[in-house]
């Protein structure tokens, strides 16, 4: 479990993250939801300690992460696996080098252990046999899979994922949050991911978190958002004309 | 820089990159180095034999000012200007990249610690290899001093007997530390602004600028300081 507590961030004059406070569950997916530039970047950036926050605690499963030292926070972070928007892959490493870069890194497996690990990762976000080959030469969809490869390759305790499904089609998005969803039930992962893709809210969210203007403005299951009378939340859930239905049907 | 001159994650990873570095920074720029020099050499030798018109004035002089024009100052400063503009804009360009497209964040949310692992290979591999760049400038600059000879403003034997004249072994022993210091400088200048870029794209086309500017001003000062402090 993740649990954030009254989180405070400012950049200069600009207060992004207003009094935050956030449990994330272990073997959930944990969704923060909201528009854009309402602080959920920079949430989930100062939950894993690449933003240091001004004022607040955050602990990972008890440990508390703000008051680490550097040093300290290296072994949390082995424990992290992390999904970027864009994938951050390796562009001067092939797939598996890319892979293969934290067991290097952090490691004592022979050669034949790493290069198991490797395929056994792709196999599991179902690319095989494109180990040889560079990020730039992959799509979209297979940079996030090889992206998601990486981050599940030293078997994490958390996932963090911001935005997985940007810049995705709708096929490809489905097959991303299925897969994330798998894992985390399968390695029983306290996943937190950073959507504002309200198909893999309704798809895979367990409990969701709603930023609006710095602040936490709701939190629930993807069945009480049908029930919220929570206007913003409703402003930005219920935005399409698609969503509008939804909610109309799950009303009749 | 104190991120960058921690102890590193894994020391056999950290000396792979050292040697890949080496061979980027260094035996990629051979060809560069190899040309320059011998322009540089042959140049020099020509102007010089142009001005010393005076009968008075010994013809071998040419050859003894040539060597130590090449030595002293061309080799390490001009080649380090030139390699400034060759690696600094590369490596302000690939970190760059890096920051602006995640990587280096993910280096750091795997818990390497990102500013050692990308700048500290290149700094050792620089300072390893360029004082090595220098010596083969400094060789093949008097070479092609040596082969403008034969267009006639010298007789190559008056030159070759200016290049034995008042060895001094410590001129080339400056010449490399001022080579290491400025290969200290082209990889450090242009890592730090790359790895402080923020933006896109154009902001990494102007910290690789910034960068090569900062750099070839930085070489010039410390040309002037390690003269004054070495030579005086």
């Amino acid at each position: 479990m993740i649990e954030a507590t009254n989180i405070n961030k400012s950049f200069n004059d600009n207060h992004v993250l207003k009094d935050v406070t956030v449990f994330f569950e272990k073997g959930k997916i944990n969704q923060i939801i909201g528009q854009s530039g309402m602080g959920k970047t920079v949430l989930l950036k100062s939950l894993v300690g690449l933003h240091e926050v001004d004022t607040g605690q955050i602990n990972f499963d008890g440990r508390n992460f703000t008051a680490m030292s550097f040093m300290e926070r290296k072994e949390i972070r082995k424990e992290i696996g992390m999904v970027f928007q864009g994938g951050a892959l390796f562009d001067s490493l092939t797939i598996q080098e890319n892979i293969k870069f934290p067991m290097d890194m952090f490691t004592n497996w022979s050669e034949e252990e790493k290069l198991d690990r490797v395929n056994f990762c792709l196999s599991k976000v179902n690319i095989p046999d494109t180990n040889k080959l560079f990020p730039s030469e992959l799509s979209g969809g297979m940079q996030k899979r090889a992206a998601i490869a990486r981050a599940i390759s030293l078997n994490p305790r958390y996932l963090f994922c911001d935005e997985p499904n940007s810049g995705l089609d709708p096929i490809t998005a489905l097959i991303i949050d299925n897969l994330i969803r798998e894992i985390t039930i399968e390695f029983n992962i306290t996943t937190v991911i950073n959507t504002h893709d309200m198909n893999s809210v309704m798809e895979i969210g367990d409990k969701i978190i709603f930023i609006y203007q710095g602040y936490k403005w709701w939190e629930g299951n993807k069945n009480d958002i049908f029930t919220s009378d929570n206007k913003e939340l409703n402003d930005f859930v219920f935005a399409s004309e698609l969503f509008k239905k939804v909610r109309d049907n799950h009303h009749k | 820089m104190g991120k960058v001159f921690n102890r590193p994650e894994k020391g056999s990873i950290y000396l792979t990159r050292i040697s890949k570095e080496i061979e980027l920074i260094g035996i990629n720029s051979i060809g560069i180095v190899v040309i320059i020099s011998f322009f540089m050499g042959a140049v020099i030798t020509l102007q010089t034999a142009l001005n010393f018109d005076n009968p008075l004035i010994p013809k071998y002089l040419i050859g003894y000012a040539a060597r130590e024009s090449v030595i002293l100052e061309f080799s390490s400063t001009i080649v380090g200007l030139i390699l400034a503009g060759k690696i600094g804009s590369n490596i302000a360009s690939e970190i760059g990249s890096m920051r602006i497209t995640e990587q280096i964040d993910a280096l750091e949310i795997m818990g390497v610690n990102s500013a050692s692992y990308l700048i500290l290979p290149k700094v050792s591999a620089a300072v390893i290899i360029n004082p090595f760049l220098t010596m083969i400038s400094m060789f093949v600059g008097i070479v092609g001093g040596y082969i403008i000879c034969f267009s006639g403003a010298l007789s190559p034997e008056d030159y070759l007997e200016g290049i034995h004249l008042y060895y001094n072994g410590f001129y080339i022993v400056y010449g490399l530390i001022k080579s290491a210091v400025f290969a200290f400088i082209i990889t450090s200048v242009p890592a730090y602004y790359g790895y402080y870029v923020s933006g896109g794209a154009l902001e990494v086309g102007r910290a690789s600028t910034k960068a090569v500017v900062l750099s070839c001003i930085l070489i010039l000062l410390f040309n002037l300081l390690l003269t004054d402090l070495l030579l005086t």
